[in-house]
C-alpha cells in the first residue's frame, strides 16, 4: 500500500456549537500505482479530502500513512519541503490556480528551486522538457497565464506538479473547468504520465463516466463519509449503495435512443448541510428504501465481495 | 406532417472590435426552431453558440459587438436591429432566457419573490400584490418546497439547483413561445442536474415550449433534442434530426466529438482525443474551420469554403467529404471510424 487512510477526519468550526463535518471517519488505501477514483456531488467533501490528505488543512482526527509512514497532523514548513516532493496535487480551476504575475517558466520551476537553486540552466532544461511533455511548446516559457487557453493551463498546472517526480499526486477535477474534447485531451495525457512515470493518483471528479474511464477503483462520497467503494467497472455497472445507482443513472447517455427509451430515475431534493450531523444514515432524506434502523445507526463500510464495500444497512 | 416554426433564424453573422482586430464570432448562421420542440446547439466554448443567441436575444454590446447580417423571427415578425423599447415587446413575454450562472444572473439585492414579480408587472400588467402572488405559483410550479417563504428569500439563501429553478419560474413566467437555455445545467451536480433537465420537458409539454439548448455535453442533448445543430469556429458545420446527428453524422468533427466521449455502457472504450484547438476567429481560415484538426483534410478543405450538402430531408452537413467528386478512399476511412464508433455505443 502506498497511501493507507484510518479514520480520518476533518471538522471546520463555525461556531462553538456548530461543526462542519467535511470529512467524516474516512479510511481506505491506495496500492502503488493505481488510480483510486472519487465521485460526488459538490459539498460531498472530496476536495476537503484531497486537501487534508496533502496537509494543506490540518487533520482533526486520524491518521494518513504514505509508504508506511506516518504524514503529521499538522504541516510545518519543514514537513511541507519534504513532502511536497512526494506528494503533489493538481488543482481544480485553471484559472485562478496559477499565479497571473509568473511567467510559465517560473510556475513550473518554482518546486525545484525551493529545493536547489544551484544550477539553473539544468532547471531551465527540465522546464522546457516538462512542457514538451505536457505538449506545450518550450517556446511559451516567457508567457504569462492569462496568454493560455484553459486547456494549456490545465497542462502547465501538471507540468508544475509532476516536475519534482513525485510518487502521489491528488488530482483535484482537474477537467471540470474544460471542454468535452479538451477533457479526454487531458485525460489521455495524465493516463500516458501516469504510466511512464509509475504514478499513484487520487483523481477526483463529479463526471462519473470520465472517473470510470481513468480509474482503477472509484469510491464514491456523500456528505463527509465514504459510502461505496471497488473496482471502477464493477461500480459502474453494478452499484450497490442507493446513492450511487441514483448518481449513475442521474448521468445522461449520449445515445438518444437509449435515453428515449429509459426514464432517468429521479433522486429527490439535494444534499443536505454538513453542519452538526445526527446519527444514522446520510443519505435518509433522499433515500428511495430507508427503514427504522437507517435512522438510527450510521451504516459503516463493509465487505460484500471481492474487493468491494458499501455503507447501507440494506445490503 | 407539417411543422410550424416557432423561431427562424436566418444568415445570421456577428462580430466584435477588439484591440487585437475584428472577431468574427458567428459567420452565417441559419437554423429553425419547430414549435414545441427542441433544438440543442453543441459545440466547444468559444465557437460562438452563446453569441448566436444572445444576439437574437439582442443582449450583443454594441460597440463593440455588431451584427453584420443576417435575420431572426419569432412566429415570422423579425427581431434583429429593434430599437430596445420594441424589442422589449418580445423579450421576457414571448422569448425568453435563462443563464449558465444563476447566481451572477439574479440581482442579489433583490428578493427572489420580487425579481419574478416584476417580470409580471412589466408584462402583464398585474399590481404588485397579485404578482408576487403570481410569482409563488411559478416558484411551486418549479417544484421548490416551501414556495411562501422562497420567494422572500434572497439569491445567496438558495442553492444553485434551487436557483436555476427559480430563473426557469421567472422565464416561463410570461408563457412565452420561445426559451433559451444557454447550458442551464452546466455547473450543477448530475442528480440535480436530471432533476432540472426533467422539469424543462414537463414544462415544455404543459406550455408547448420551443427550447433552444445550449450545451457541450453530448448526453444532454440525447436526451433533452428533437433537433441538433453542431457548432464550429462560428459556424454550424452539421445540422439534422437527433437520430441522423448521433447515428448518421456525416462530419468529422461531430464524429470527433461523439468519440470523445465516454459511453457509460461499454465495458472498455478508448477515448478518441481530437488533436489541437479551434482556429483563431480574428483570422477565420479561407476553406473549412475545422481542417487544420481534421483527419481527412483534402487540399480543397483549405482552400475553399465548404458548401452547404443535403444527405437526408433536413440533415445537412458542411463538409467536401459529401461532394459527389470526393476521392472514395478518404471517405471510407471516416465510414469505417463512424461504424467502429457506433459498434461502441449500440
Amino acid at each position: 500500500m502506498l497511501l493507507e487512510v484510518k479514520n480520518l477526519k476533518k471538522y471546520f468550526t463555525i461556531s462553538r456549537h456548530q461543526h462542519l463535518h467535511a470529512v467524516d471517519d474516512l479510511s481506505f488505501s491506495i496500492g502503488e500505482k493505481e488510480v483510486l477514483g472519487l465521485v460526488g456531488e459538490s459539498g460531498s467533501g472530496k476536495t476537503t479530502l484531497g486537501k487534508t490528505l496533502i496537509g494543506i488543512h490540518d487533520k482533526t482526527a486520524g491518521e494518513v500513512f504514505f509508504k508506511g509512514q506516518q504524514l503529521p497532523d499538522s504541516y510545518t514548513k519543514n514537513d511541507f519541503q519534504r513532502q511536497a516532493k512526494d506528494i503533489q496535487i493538481i488543482f481544480q480551476d485553471p484559472y485562478n490556480s496559477l499565479n497571473s504575475r509568473m511567467t510559465a517558466q517560473e510556475i513550473i520551476a518554482e518546486g525545484l528551486l525551493i529545493r536547489d537553486k544551484s544550477n539553473l540552466a539544468e532547471v531551465k532544461d527540465k522546464v522546457a522538457y516538462w512542457l514538451h511533455q505536457v505538449g506545450l511548446s518550450p517556446d511559451y516559457m516567457s508567457r504569462y497565464p492569462h496568454e493560455f487557453s484553459g486547456g494549456q493551463r490545465q497542462r502547465i498546472g501538471i507540468a508544475r506538479a509532476l516536475i519534482v517526480e513525485p510518487k502521489f499526486v491528488v488530482c483535484d477535477e482537474p477537467i471540470s473547468a474544460l471542454d468535452v474534447s479538451v477533457q479526454a485531451q487531458i485525460v489521455q495525457l495524465l493516463d500516458k504520465l501516469k504510466d511512464s512515470m509509475g504514478l499513484t493518483l487520487l483523481f477526483i471528479a463529479h463526471d462519473l463516466s470520465m472517473v470510470r474511464y481513468v480509474s482503477d477503483r472509484m469510491a464514491v462520497m456523500y456528505l463527509g463519509s465514504l459510502i461505496e467503494i471497488g473496482p471502477s467497472n464493477d461500480v459502474y455497472f453494478d452499484p450497490k449503495h442507493p446513492y450511487t445507482k441514483a448518481l449513475i443513472a442521474s448521468n445522461p447517455e449520449p445515445d438518444p435512443k437509449y435515453e428515449r427509451e429509459h426514464e432517468t430515475p429521479l433522486i429527490k431534493g439535494e444534499i443536505p448541510s454538513p453542519i452538526n450531523l445526527k446519527p444514522g444514515c446520510r443519505f435518509i432524506g433522499r433515500c428511495p428504501m430507508v427503514e427504522a434502523r437507517c435512522r438510527e445507526e450510521t451504516p459503516a463500510l463493509r465487505e460484500i465481495g471481492e474487493n468491494r464495500q458499501v455503507a447501507c444497512h440494506l445490503i | 406532417m407539417s411543422k410550424t416554426l416557432a423561431l427562424e433564424v436566418k444568415n445570421l453573422s456577428v462580430e466584435f472590435d477588439t484591440y487585437g482586430g475584428v472577431v468574427k464570432a458567428v459567420r452565417d448562421v441559419s437554423f429553425q426552431l419547430n414549435k414545441g420542440e427542441t433544438l440543442a446547439i453543441v459545440g466547444e466554448s468559444g465557437c460562438g453558440k452563446s453569441v448566436t443567441v444572445q444576439s437574437i436575444m439582442g443582449l450583443i454590446p454594441t460597440p463593440p459587438g455588431r451584427i453584420t447580417s443576417g435575420s431572426a423571427k419569432l412566429d415570422g415578425e423579425e427581431m434583429l436591429g429593434l430599437p430596445t423599447k420594441l424589442l422589449n415587446q418580445y423579450r421576457g413575454k414571448r422569448i425568453s432566457m435563462i443563464f449558465q450562472d444563476a447566481m451572477s444572473a439574479m440581482n442579489p439585492t433583490m428578493t427572489v419573490g420580487k425579481q419574478i414579480a416584476e417580470t409580471l408587472v412589466v408584462h402583464q400588467n398585474l399590481s404588485r400584490r397579485q404578482a408576487m402572488k403570481e410569482a409563488v405559483d411559478l416558484l411551486a410550479r418549479t417544484k421548490i418546497p416551501e414556495p411562501e417563504q422562497r420567494a422572500k428569500q434572497y439569491p445567496f439563501e438558495f442553492s444553485g439547483g434551487m436557483l436555476q429553478r427559480a430563473m426557469i419560474a421567472m422565464s416561463i413566467a410570461c408563457k412565452p413561445e420561445v426559451l433559451i437555455a444557454d447550458e442551464p445545467t452546466t455547473a450543477l451536480d448530475v442528480t440535480i442536474q436530471a432533476q432540472i433537465l426533467n422539469l424543462l420537458q414537463d414544462l415544455q409539454k404543459e406550455y408547448e415550449l420551443s427550447i433552444v439548448l445550449i450545451t457541450h455535453d453530448l448526453g444532454v442533448v440525447a436526451k433533452m433534442a428533437h433537433q441538433v445543430a453542431v457548432m464550429y469556429a462560428g459556424q454550424i458545420v452539421e445540422m439534422g434530426e437527433i437520430d441522423d446527428i448521433f447515428y448518421h453524422s456525416r462530419h468529422p468533427y461531430t464524429a470527433g466529438l461523439k468519440a470523445a466521449m465516454p459511453s457509460n455502457k461499454a465495458h472498455e472504450q478508448d477515448l478518441k482525443v481530437i488533436e489541437g484547438s479551434p482556429p483563431d476567429l480574428f483570422s477565420p481560415p479561407k476553406g473549412c474551420g475545422f481542417c487544420a484538426r481534421c483527419d481527412y483534410a483534402m487540399s480543397i478543405c483549405e482552400q475553399r469554403p465548404t458548401p452547404k450538402f443535403q444527405i437526408s430531408g433536413d440533415h445537412y452537413a458542411h463538409c467536401w467529404l459529401l461532394h459527389p467528386e470526393a476521392p472514395k478512399s478518404e471517405r471510407q476511412k471516416l465510414d469505417s471510424f463512424m461504424k467502429s464508433e457506433r459498434s461502441d455505443v449500440t
